[in-house]
């Protein structure tokens, strides 16, 4: 396999004490911006494309396409330019500047769907370029790779850096985070507990024709999870300024709501150690304001924007 | 045991496209009977004919999802808010 951009993984894992709500709670966090290409999705993007050269699925010189809000659109992309593929992805219209700047700078093709219907919205349009037959596509929501990469490699190394876990905290997207780690965690200790933060989709889903037009990813089994907590766009500022404000932490939002779900979950804990996944940094965010005027300002400028 | 449910834009044509309405119940399942009763046809959208809750469908209580609770059976407090969610792709 080409060595480069360098592997995935072996990431910090850092203490967060100015959130500890008791003396018995450690809130640590696994800062996932310090992958090659700025988010844990280098992760499974690494995984599904080796997984996909190995059984002869792709080879260099193909196209391949994959809907994503941002950051596996940029894992991929910089991956594909390096061993010689192309590469579509295909992005909310309503994604903010820096996603679609930085996916061209990394050589990608976008192609935007429709914002109001969502990430349900650019998987359409996925499916439909990849049916077309000259794009394969990897398709994170269903690829076993995606939770592989996290049972393989970042459940084992939280293992090591955390030693004990009682909870596990991350954003709910695909689903691979949450299955992955919490699969290696509980192999591990079978009490360490799993939890969901939720973005508030509700409102970003206008375009939604009926509730069967749902969409649950194939890799996601909502049995493995323990609870799920949903964050509105607000809590999720607040808990992001704050972040950076006591520990020093620029984080993107979907770190925000985690920390928001942690804090809750760390309630009826009572003691214990949490590790918190923190997908990606804020630079991608910056254009949406969310830094800036009043939480309820940058809220509401969020709204139906995907995280 | 009043609490206030959020619904989704896309059941609001079955609710006179009321965003926010009031029911009584001391459970979701009661409360959701009770938004039945006063928008007949909003049940069916949320659940199936053997009375649990449809796959496409999530309900948080006070931000946390139901089936990690007690499902339908989650007691409801008063003055605490249901908020009706479709399932959709995130990542």
């Amino acid at each position: 396999m080409a060595a480069r951009p360098p592997a995935p993984g072996h990431t910090p894992l850092v203490p967060l004490p100015a959130f500890s709500p008791g003396p018995g709670i450690s809130l640590y966090a696994k800062l996932e911006w310090h992958n090659p290409t700025g988010s844990v999705k280098d992760r499974p993007a690494r995984w599904m494309l080796d997984a996909a050269e190995r059984e002869g699925l792709v080879e260099p010189g193909d196209a391949l396409v994959e809907p994503t809000s941002g950051n596996t659109g940029i894992a991929l992309a910089c991956l594909a330019r390096l061993r010689g593929y192309r590469m579509t992805v295909v992005v909310p219209d309503n994604a903010g500047e820096e996603r679609k700047a930085l996916l061209r700078a990394f050589g990608a093709e976008v192609v935007e769907s429709p914002g109001e219907r969502g990430a349900n919205g650019a998987v359409e349009v996925a499916s439909d370029i990849a049916a077309a037959g000259r794009h394969t596509m990897l398709f994170q929501y269903a690829n076993p790779a995606n939770p592989l990469s996290h049972y393989e490699g970042t459940g084992p190394e939280i293992l090591e850096q955390a030693g004990r876990v009682d909870a596990f905290v991350a954003g709910l997207g695909t689903g691979g985070t949450l299955m992955g780690v919490g699969r290696a965690l509980r192999e591990a200790d079978p009490a360490t507990r799993v939890v969901a933060a939720a973005p508030p989709a509700g409102e970003s889903v206008l375009g939604l024709r009926s509730l069967e037009d749902g969409f649950l990813p194939p890799i996601f089994d909502p049995a493995a999870i323990d609870a799920r907590i949903l964050v509105s766009t607000a809590d999720a500022v607040r808990a992001t300024r704050r972040l950076l404000a006591e520990e020093g932490l620029f984080v993107g939002l979907s770190s925000g709501a985690v920390l928001h779900a942690a804090l809750r979950w760390a309630e009826r804990l009572g003691e214990g150690t949490l590790v918190l996944l923190f997908a990606d940094a804020g630079w991608k965010y910056l254009s949406s304001g969310a830094w800036e005027g009043t939480v309820e300002e940058a809220a509401a400028r969020l709204n139906g924007r995907p995280w | 045991m009043s609490v206030e449910v959020r619904i989704p834009t896309v059941l609001r044509p079955k609710t006179g496209g009321q965003g926010v309405v009031s029911a009584e119940g001391s459970t979701v399942r009661e409360v959701l009977a009770a938004v039945e009763a006063a928008h007949p046809g909003f049940g069916p959208m949320v659940l199936e004919a053997s009375g649990a809750l449809k796959r496409f469908v999530n309900i948080f209580l006070d931000d946390e999802d139901v089936r990690y609770r007690q499902g339908l059976d989650t007691p409801v407090p008063d003055g605490s808010t249901l908020v009706i969610l479709p399932a959709v792709a995130g990542g």
